[in-house]
């Protein structure tokens, strides 16, 4: 009964998303229909129930188990502990589609609640969008993907979920991922909105900044928590591998930096508005690029859903209507909307200008390096892209970037001269040849991680040079999130130089009671043990790391045994100081008795994520400050409103 | 000119379409095709799969007869299906080694039992490591060796009806 709940409200959430795009339409059209303009919000809020309550459903079964339906029976199993029997729910395609659109359809139903900046026919505009673009993913899931399908016959037993994703990272990575790739569906139909009714205003930005700073923060929560995921359960000791699935959510992610910060200019300088739309456009058609990516299979991936040619040509259509129709209805709209403010060469806004350019530029090198295989696969070649090129050309544009990012926000709006700013950057400038000869001297590293570490200590320096001179308890939250964010830029690009620069990696074959030496470290194998947890046992080395004779700290390394579904997995162990990290991994054994151990030193390569989650925070940080804002804002109209009111008689 | 530029990412965009939904039309190739053809045999001892058995080594293949050698395993279920068409392939004149895959003696001997035994001798892989050797990545699979101990083809997954005229042939070009 409760499957079929669930695909009753799924179909009724369909049915309520098409009715929000006719309504949305409608009201365009024939705005004195009262009846019809005040459905639109009521239907949206109401798809969004119906979605919500399809997915509890899907948490029901797969808490309980229920065998008799298909999905559960695939991806779970009874002996499962019960937080990954739930997030299982969403650790297969059907799931983590349906959690995809409802997702979509609360944000939704957010702006449908507490929207009401917009004019209301770029509401009705927005909001029939959301609906459209809802309608063809709920299409997808109810014709291709049905995650209630029952068996003819319950199983007796489940099939297990992949061990690799039975861990507290992938109970958060996905939902925080997807709120941020689907948040950005509500830039795109800002921009879709703007487009047909030609309304791009600083009141518009205003509006649309929330949104993508929401969708932002949690995208970047997401990538922060997937790459520490990627590294610590992987066990190959690397944080990004530029795998298809990973520049899927990086791409996004570059796309909505850069719609961050021209948002801004629009809203602080009007100018910038076609560009701003395009970026909407982009950073949500990335995210549906992405999708479409990992789950039609054509390109070869870790992250290896269940590929089905049928789904991909599915949402192939789908891309095609919704990228295409936007990006089409950019260049017959475009040259409509009147063009911006101008501005100097020297001023805040050419700086986020340089930088929104270079971020694309990036954007577009992930792109094709991701895109390549199959280009070149058309034409009966096949390559595969790899670090080299994403590492190298990525920097060439990233390296600029940065500096750029940190010199921006010294300026002021419109017009500057670089002679005013010529103190901070003589102090720069200092900073930066004191990084460049210490670690050029002291450790004669390489060029693009001694890059790295010279413009992070630049940039740490000048992200918080925004703050000097300042009353701090008057500063206003926005300035603090943008310090937080840049300031973890530097400190993310400075774990990444130095985890380049210093790693030191030790692969040897240990007996028990023998040691090794990695970096700093003396590291004694003590024993080998056997292990059992809930549904796995492990072989586990018992690893005593000490730096000279300090105390010493115990590291357990597992090679486990899942036995649904059978499958080997290693556990790697890590030790974390504030200087880094000691990641030890066990391999298998030789003939003799002793054990493979691979040992990496990696020296502040923690500085990666919590760069990124001070980015994040910044974002947060901002957030919270506009909010604040524009409540304050709101209130402030009330009371002149309620004043005014109260005059009228008297 | 400057609005024909609006429609820059519009092209693009249908260029990148035109190349996925290129690559969605393309049968899609997901065989891992063994570097192993055209190398001699890497070098291998493998005892019988049953008391009583004969063992398997590479050194027994280059007595100039082509041969069939099957990996296969009593757990595993298309090589139930492969059955009556390896009795085919040995009815018509195939010498077939068999190598079982992480397997028991007792468990071996059920599935002879039951579905038929189409081997000259049938040597026990305990750890997998001559079917990793030869580059085999999947049960079943059957290679086609020469005279000389020359891996000369692969075939990857069950033989159906329709594949026992190939690998006959495949065996006829080895002897030559």
């Amino acid at each position: 009964m409760m499957a079929e709940l669930g695909l009753a409200a799924l179909w009724l959430a369909a049915a309520l998303a098409i009715l929000q795009l006719v309504t949305g339409i409608w009201s365009m059209r024939a705005p004195e229909l009262v009846a019809i303009t005040g459905a639109v919000r009521p239907v949206t809020i109401l798809q969004a129930v119906f979605a919500a309550l399809s997915f509890t459903v899907l948490l029901y079964l797969f808490a309980v188990t229920d065998l008799s339906v298909e999905l559960v029976a695939a991806n779970s199993h009874t002996a499962k502990p019960l937080l990954y029997k739930i997030t299982g729910a969403w650790g297969n395609h059907e799931g983590s589609m349906l959690l995809w659109v409802t997702v979509m359809a609360l944000s939704g139903a957010l702006i449908a609640g507490v929207e009401y900046r917009l004019p209301e026919r770029t509401m009705q505009a927005v909001l029939a969008c959301q609906g459209f673009v809802a309608a063809g993913f709920y299409a997808f899931l109810l014709f291709s993907s049905n995650p209630f399908a029952r068996l003819p016959q319950p199983l007796a037993e489940g099939n297990g979920l992949n061990p690799l994703l039975q861990d507290v990272g992938l109970a958060l990575h996905p939902p925080t991922l997807y709120i941020g790739y689907v948040g950005l569906s509500v830039a795109f139909s800002f921009a879709v909105g703007a487009l047909v009714t030609r309304q791009v205003t600083p009141d518009f930005a205003r509006a649309m900044r929330p949104w993508v700073l929401g969708a932002w923060v949690f995208l970047t929560l997401g990538i922060t928590a997937g790459s520490y995921w990627a590294y610590y359960e992987l066990g190959w000791g690397g944080w990004w591998f530029w795998d298809p699935v990973e520049n899927a959510s990086l791409m996004p992610w570059l796309a909505a930096t850069a719609l961050l910060h021209s948002v801004s200019v629009l809203a602080a300088r009007d100018a910038l508005r076609t560009w701003t739309l395009m970026l909407g456009v982009l950073a949500f058609s990335m995210s549906m690029l992405g999708t479409f990516l990992v789950r039609s299979g054509i390109l070869t991936s870790v992250h290896a859903f269940a590929v089905d040619p049928q789904r991909g040509t599915f949402i192939l259509i789908l891309l095609a209507i919704y990228i295409g129709g936007a990006l089409l209805l950019f260049a017959l709209r475009a040259g409509a909307v009147a063009e911006g403010e101008r501005f100097s060469v020297a001023s805040r806004e050419s700086a986020l200008v340089v930088n929104n350019v270079l971020l694309t530029a990036i954007l577009g090198i992930v792109l094709l390096g991701t895109l390549y295989p199959l280009l070149a696969e058309a034409f009966g070649e096949r390559v595969s892209v790899g670090p080299p090129y994403f590492n190298l050309v990525g920097a060439i544009f990233a390296l600029p970037m940065l500096a750029v990012l940190a010199i921006g926000p010294l300026l002021r709006w419109r017009r500057d001269s670089l002679q005013r700013i010529s103190r901070p950057l003589i102090v720069l400038a200092a900073v930066g040849g004191a990084a460049l000869v210490l670690t050029a001297v002291l450790f004669g590293v390489g060029f693009l991680p001694l890059a790295g570490l010279v413009l992070a200590a630049v940039l740490a320096v000048a992200s918080v040079m925004p703050l000097s001179g300042r009353n701090l308890r008057r500063v206003p939250l926005a300035v603090w999130g943008m310090v937080a964010a840049h300031l973890g830029v530097a400190a993310a690009l400075f774990g990444m130089a130095s985890e380049s620069a210093f790693t030191s990696e030790r692969l040897v074959a240990l007996a028990p009671g023998q040691a090794t030496q990695v970096g700093p470290w003396q590291v004694r194998f003590a024993a080998v043990q056997p292990v059992a947890g809930p549904n796995w046992t492990a072989l586990e080395a018992r690893l005593e790391a000490r730096i000279g004779t300090g105390a010493p700290v115990v590291l357990t390394p597992q090679a486990r045994s899942f036995w649904a579904p059978a499958q080997q997995t290693t556990e790697a162990a890590l030790a974390t100081s504030w200087n880094g990290q000691l990641y030890a991994v066990m391999g298998g054994a030789a003939d003799d008795g002793r054990w493979q151990i691979r040992l990496w030193w990696k020296p502040f390569v923690t500085f990666i994520w919590y760069g990124g989650g001070l980015i994040a925070l910044g974002g947060a940080l901002s957030l919270a400050g506009r909010v604040a804002d524009d409540l304050k804002r709101r209130r402030v109209r009330a009371r002149g409103a309620r004043r005014r009111a109260q005059m009228v008689p008297a | 000119m400057n609005r024909l530029w609006l429609y820059l990412p519009l092209a693009v965009f249908f260029l990148l379409l035109g190349f996925a939904a290129y690559q969605l039309s393309q049968p899609k190739d997901e065989f891992v095709r063994s570097a192993m053809i055209g190398q001699p045999l890497p070098n291998f001892t493998l005892p019988a799969a049953m008391p009583g058995g004969q063992g398997v080594s590479a050194s027994d293949f280059a007595d100039g007869q082509p041969r069939l050698l099957n990996f296969w395993a009593s757990w595993c279920l298309p090589c139930v299906a492969e059955a009556p068409h390896l009795d085919t392939l040995r009815d018509e004149g195939a010498t077939i080694i068999g190598i079982a895959i992480r397997d028991r003696p007792e468990d071996i001997a059920r599935f002879i039992g039951q579905h038929g035994n189409p081997y000259a001798a049938i040597a026990s892989d305990d750890i997998s490591a001559v079917q990793l050797a030869l580059g085999s990545s999947g049960l079943p699979e059957t290679f086609v060796i020469d005279g000389r101990g020359v891996v000369r083809y692969q075939h990857i997954g069950d033989v159906r009806a329709e594949h026992v005229p190939v690998l006959l042939a495949e065996l006829r070009k080895a002897a030559r």
